[in-house]
């Protein structure tokens, strides 16, 4: 498929005592303190919880989970390297190879998850469901043909857009269980991936920043333009791969606000406003409150009186450099 | 009466607080710059850094530096708390963990680059957050 690897003309040993961008040193230390294994998560504690799905629902589980495997075998092996050779420090490099890593360790998370709790079989079935699957296979040649392509920025437009959106459509049901109190600590597998693909989404959409800044204004419009409109084409394959999955468990409405809620935070990754409204990004309090707890309340203390603003949960600050 | 913010190189919290188009003070991103000293009262708006965990990190180093100044602190009126709910628990913690170091009211939070809907949210709120304050009697 790939007519030419492209790789970086000249190595130089990397010295991480001469980092250019501290962001990169400050992102690398992120993602090596939130290193994890699936095997650390107590996944066999949710067998009893799988046992009381459906039929219908364990087939929809695991059709998500392949897909979401599809998604982060790309990023691993194609990805992440692909933005390897456009990168402008030796640290964003080394940046660049801890995320692909990471990403095989999310593909991996998926299989250990279904191993615990299904029959080959039923894994065997899912996986062809996801290969005969044309909205899901859609969305793979989407973002692979960028990957491919020849322009480093509309690479790294296709990655974050692929960290910080398409995920979403799968993330969704693991989170939808935990706030039903089912598959509980596979959710909290699922949290630990949707915790790193933040700060990949974030990272990448960050050199995207840096490199736009160097772009003449007519260039910088094209890429805006063009960043809207790949946002537009995915996201209307992402409604079809939605309606294809959710349609039978009558969720599909309730996906799609998640889905366009963090459209927006895709794009706003890549420095751009929001696209969609408030009320077309409503998602649903429960799946909130699932991501992020109390993530559901509405923190406007502005309107309230002294009394509202009763701080929550405890926190303990280890920060020794406090001096008060 | 003002805002004090801080944003690192990615700006996100920079390019909020230009929206709000209210009169803003930047704390240095970099320890060699001049410290920031404020002479005014202020809310504080800032990110969450401590990568999803609750075990410190949260707020930026240099948020910290700012605040250990006892005349910085003593200034200090309220915080509004960036981040991403990705981050799970640690949700905009920095938020709360300013507002109990200095028992100051936790006034907002958002995400990323905010929407439209903060931008206007946090306009009038701090508007009207000053004015009933400038009405309490001293
Ligand atoms: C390394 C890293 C760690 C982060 N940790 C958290 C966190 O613990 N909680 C949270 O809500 N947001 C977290 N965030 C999200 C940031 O607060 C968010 O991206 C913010 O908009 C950054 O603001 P700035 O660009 O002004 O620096 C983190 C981001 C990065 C890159
Ligand atoms: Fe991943
Ligand atoms: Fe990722």
């Amino acid at each position: 498929m790939i007519d030419k690897l492209k790789l970086v003309s000249r190595v130089h040993a990397i010295n991480w005592n001469r980092v250019e961008d501290d962001k990169d040193a400050e992102v690398w230390d992120r993602l090596v303190g939130n290193f994890w294994l699936p095997e650390k998560v107590p996944v066999s504690n949710d067998i009893p919880s799988w046992g009381t799905l459906t039929q219908e629902e364990k087939l929809l589980t695991m059709r998500v989970f392949t897909g979401l495997t599809l998604l982060d075998t790309i990023q691993g092996t194609v990805g992440a390297v692909s933005l390897i050779p456009d990168a402008i420090t030796p640290h964003e490099e080394a940046v660049y190879t801890n995320i692909a890593f990471m990403e095989s360790v999310h593909a991996k998370s998926y299989s250990s998850i279904f191993s615990t709790l299904c029959s080959t079989k039923e894994i065997d079935e899912a996986f062809r469901w996801s290969e005969e699957n044309s909205n899901l296979q859609r969305k793979a040649e989407i973002v692979m043909n960028y990957y491919q392509g020849d322009d480093p920025l509309k690479r790294k437009i296709a990655s974050t857009l692929l960290e910080s959106f398409l995920f979403y459509s799968g993330f969704y049901l693991p989170m939808y269980w935990s706030s039903r109190a089912k598959l509980t600590n596979t959710a909290d597998v699922i949290r630990l991936i949707i915790r790193d693909e933040a700060v990949h989404g974030y990272y990448i959409g960050y050199k995207f920043q840096k490199g736009l800044a160097k772009e003449s204004q007519e260039r910088r419009d094209e890429l805006q333009a063009y960043t809207y409109e790949l946002l537009m084409e995915l996201y209307e394959n992402e409604e079809q791969y939605t309606e294809d999955l959710y349609d039978g468990v009558g969720l599909t409405e309730d996906v799609k606000s998640f889905l366009r809620y963090n459209a927006n935070k895709a794009l706003m990754n890549l420095g751009y406003d929001a696209l969609f409204t408030k009320d077309q990004t409503d998602v649903n309090p429960a799946i909130l409150a699932a991501l992020a707890p109390g993530g559901d309340e509405n923190h406007d203390f502005f309107s309230g009186s002294g009394s509202s603003y009763v701080i929550g949960k405890a926190v303990t600050t280890q920060d020794d450099d406090w001096d008060f | 009466m003002g805002i004090v913010y801080f944003s690192s190189v990615s700006e996100n919290t920079h390019r909020f607080v230009e929206k709000l188009g209210l009169p803003a003070q930047r704390i240095p991103l970099r320890s060699k710059d001049e410290p920031l000293v404020v002479t005014d009262e202020y809310v504080l708006i800032l990110p969450t850094y401590g990568g999803g965990t609750t075990q410190g990190g949260a707020v930026p180093k240099q948020v910290i530096r700012f605040l250990n100044d006892t005349r910085n602190r003593s200034l200090i009126r309220g915080v509004i708390a960036a981040g991403n709910t990705n981050f799970g628990e640690a949700f905009c913690l920095a938020g709360e963990i300013v507002a109990k170091k200095c028992d100051v009211p936790y006034l907002y939070r958002f995400e990323l680059l905010g929407t439209d809907q903060d931008v206007i949210r946090v306009r009038e709120g701090l508007a009207q957050f000053w004015l009933r304050r400038s009405q309490i009697p001293a």
